[in-house]
């Protein structure tokens, strides 16, 4: 465990973008230079106390930030075990986390004189929160999404198209996420000059997870002072819990928190239908092995020859065959637990939040939660989880009605979503 | 040296200019495809450049994506991949083939054991889009040691500053990339090509090859006459997606041979 600087969690990447074997910059030679000068110019940044000036007035005002961590008193009560905090980032500005990271890679293309934003999305949340800071800048602003996801979120679909962005339906490979990655890089290869790729997850090639975390990294910094008020000055969570699909709320909660060795670190990644050889899930960690795909190694699903697979999860969010690098890497040190989650106890999760707390989470936390739900009967009540509220579910309730056989297809919202 | 060197060599005594076209592995099967690859040193092609199917081909457009899709449809694979070259090695010892693909299935199949079975099917080089110079301990320096060339792309975006690290490491020859795009996209133009290659053949005495964005005999021409040579790739991945038969795809080669051969 780190106990002094040279062995510590916090130091990574280092100048090849490595988090030990993981993470580089795995490109082709066109945008080569274009990640150069965005590393260097996003050194400039960090350093400069006027870009983190601009960034915390805009996280105040126009996020909402900080989100209030908040301690679930029914839900402890019921599950009879631990103290259950939960980090209400599902109250920001546009219901996620994604508009903390979209406001810092905005504010550097503004920096790089940039004026045309591409962005991958899959459940359209990242999409649409890219969508939401180029609108308030007056930036051109194109998203691609999978065509499948385009039919499944047409509520996130119409909200971009609002913003002003244009959406495009990929329809190469097989329609999916990591498609809508393949055709975004695509893109930014075509458009080189005028063009800023904001990159919805903590992965990516360098400097991308690096430079997500950071942005995320504002929910374990107010996570610290905000227990340390509720609790008593010093006082650190015992367990810190978040869902992962790239890993970006994951690694902002965890971040701060990975020299502290009495903070057990634990990711819950979405197990499908159940994480075995059929590849119904999207457990890159627990289910896949390392891979060079989109820029960066890291852990992916793959076939024998090196092929990449199509993940399957209820959350769209989660969907996606590969994991962060700096993930990967604090799974092989061992320094970070990850464990696997079904949609069948997702979606008990989903509603058990509902009924004891009045918060209806997406469904991405809700697998967060759902392992909560697990380990948290058999701990003292003295022990603190906080766990990652990541987003809200207002963009899920069609999806989790459809699964507990409630029948919307008569409502008016319901007769726009097509699945 | 590699047959790469010795065709360069043989081209330059003749004062030929060298014609590369790329061919997806196994599309749409591995027989036609075969047969297709077979045919190719008789249709005036100087270096095959072959590719090796990939599910997430970022830097390929539409034509080269789904041939890809149809060879691993088919039940492609890396291994069946440097079979196809190993079958073809048994009728043609002289043309040089060069892998071209990302690198994910290579360090799948391990480095060690690719470059041994890739030399052993009498692979000459490689061309991995996803290994830019900054990450040459993975592939390109273990495979110039086992004796095979890696290809660099060089890029439009590759300016003055970053050339000679691009240059470092590359044996064989350059490709130079027409276009800033995909494979199969916008036309190159041998007006704005002919002053990239000059920057370049300044910084290096390797053969450079012009590729993306060429589509027929006459651009084969224009292009080769600014360069070392050109490479054709999604414009006949195209005549085979569309059904055409062998003995067409390969008059459709001819002619851009003997387009580029003029240049």
């Amino acid at each position: 465990m780190a106990d002094d600087l040279f062995n510590s969690f916090m130091n990574g990447p280092d100048e090849q973008g490595r988090f030990g074997i993981f993470g580089g910059r795995f490109v082709s030679e066109t945008l080569m230079p274009l990640i150069l000068s965005l590393e260097e110019e996003y050194n400039r940044a960090k350093d400069d106390p006027s870009f983190w000036a601009e960034m915390r007035d805009l996280w105040t005002h126009y996020v909402g930030r900080p989100s209030p961590l908040y301690h679930a008193e029914r839900l402890s009560a019921e599950l009879g075990g631990a103290k259950i905090y939960m980090k209400r980032d599902e109250l920001n500005h546009t219901g996620a986390h994604k508009v903390n990271n979209v406001l810092g890679q905005i504010l550097l293309a503004r920096r790089m004189g940039k004026t045309r934003i591409i962005a991958e999305t899959g459940a359209g949340q990242h999409g649409v929160a890219t969508a939401t800071v180029c609108a308030k800048f007056g930036l051109k602003c194109v998203v691609y999404m999978g065509a499948h996801d385009v039919k499944r979120q047409a509520p996130n679909v119409f909200r971009m198209r609002l913003l002003g962005a244009e959406v495009i339906p990929v329809t190469s490979g097989r329609g999916t996420l990591k498609d809508a990655m393949n055709d975004a890089l695509r893109d930014w290869v075509t458009n080189v000059r005028d063009t800023f790729y904001c990159i919805g997850t903590a992965a990516g090639p360098h400097p991308y997870p690096a430079m997500v975390r950071d942005f995320q990294s504002v929910i374990g910094k107010e996570v610290r002072w905000q227990l340390a008020e509720q609790e008593g000055e010093g006082r650190l969570p015992d367990t810190v819990i978040a869902a992962i699909g790239g890993g970006s709320n994951a690694i902002g909660l965890f971040h701060p928190f990975l020299d502290d060795p009495s903070v057990k670190i634990i990711g819950v990644e979405a197990g499908g239908k159940g994480v075995d050889d059929r590849i119904q899930h999207c457990a890159s960690l627990t289910g896949g092995r390392p891979g060079v795909l989109h820029g960066n190694r890291t852990y992916l699903l793959q076939d024998e020859d090196g092929q990449i697979q199509e993940g399957y999860s209820i959350s769209a969010g989660l969907d996606y065959p590969g994991i962060g690098p700096e993930h990967s890497w604090l799974h092989d040190t061992g320094r970070a637990e990850y464990v696997s989650i079904t949609d069948k106890e997702a979606l008990e999760a989903f509603q058990v939040s509902c009924r004891t707390e009045g918060i209806i989470p997406a469904l991405e936390p809700s697998h967060a939660l759902a392992h909560v739900m697990k380990i948290a009967p058999d701990l003292p009540s003295d022990h603190i989880i906080v766990m990652n509220m990541c987003g809200r579910g207002d963009k899920d309730v069609y999806t989790v009605a459809k699964h507990l056989g409630f029948d919307m297809s008569d409502t008016e919202e319901g007769r726009t979503f097509e699945e | 040296m590699t047959r790469i060197d010795a065709k360069f060599a043989e081209l330059n005594a003749a004062g030929k200019k060298a014609f590369v076209t790329y061919v997806m592995a196994g599309d749409p099967d591995y027989d036609t495809s075969l047969e297709v690859v077979k045919g190719l040193p008789g249709a005036g092609v100087d270096i095959i450049e072959l590719g090796l199917p990939f599910t997430d081909p970022m830097a390929d457009g539409p034509t080269i994506q789904l041939a890809g899709q149809r060879a691993l449809d088919g039940g492609m694979t890396l291994e069946r991949t440097l079979q196809l070259a190993a079958d073809f090695r048994k009728t043609d010892d002289t043309t040089p083939i060069v892998l071209m693909g990302y690198y994910n299935p290579i360090y799948n199949r391990g480095v060690d054991t690719f470059l041994a079975d890739a030399k052993a099917a009498g692979i000459d080089g490689l061309i991995v889009v996803d290994l830019p110079p900054e990450e040459d301990e993975e592939l390109c320096i273990p495979a110039q040691k086992a004796g095979l060339n890696f290809i660099r792309l060089a890029t439009p975006t590759t300016d003055d500053a970053r050339l000679p690290k691009v240059l470092q490491n590359t044996s064989g020859f350059v490709y130079y990339v027409s276009i800033t795009g995909i494979t199969g996209a916008a036309e190159a133009e041998a007006g704005d090509v002919g002053p990239e290659v000059a920057r370049i053949k300044a910084a290096t005495d390797l053969p450079i090859i012009v590729g993306f964005g060429i589509n027929t005999p006459e651009k084969a021409e224009k292009i080769a006459s600014v360069a070392d040579g050109a490479v054709v790739g999604s414009a006949i991945v195209s005549q085979i997606a569309s059904g055409k038969s062998t003995e067409e795809v390969l008059a459709f080669v001819k002619s851009l041979a003997d387009g580029a051969h003029r240049g």
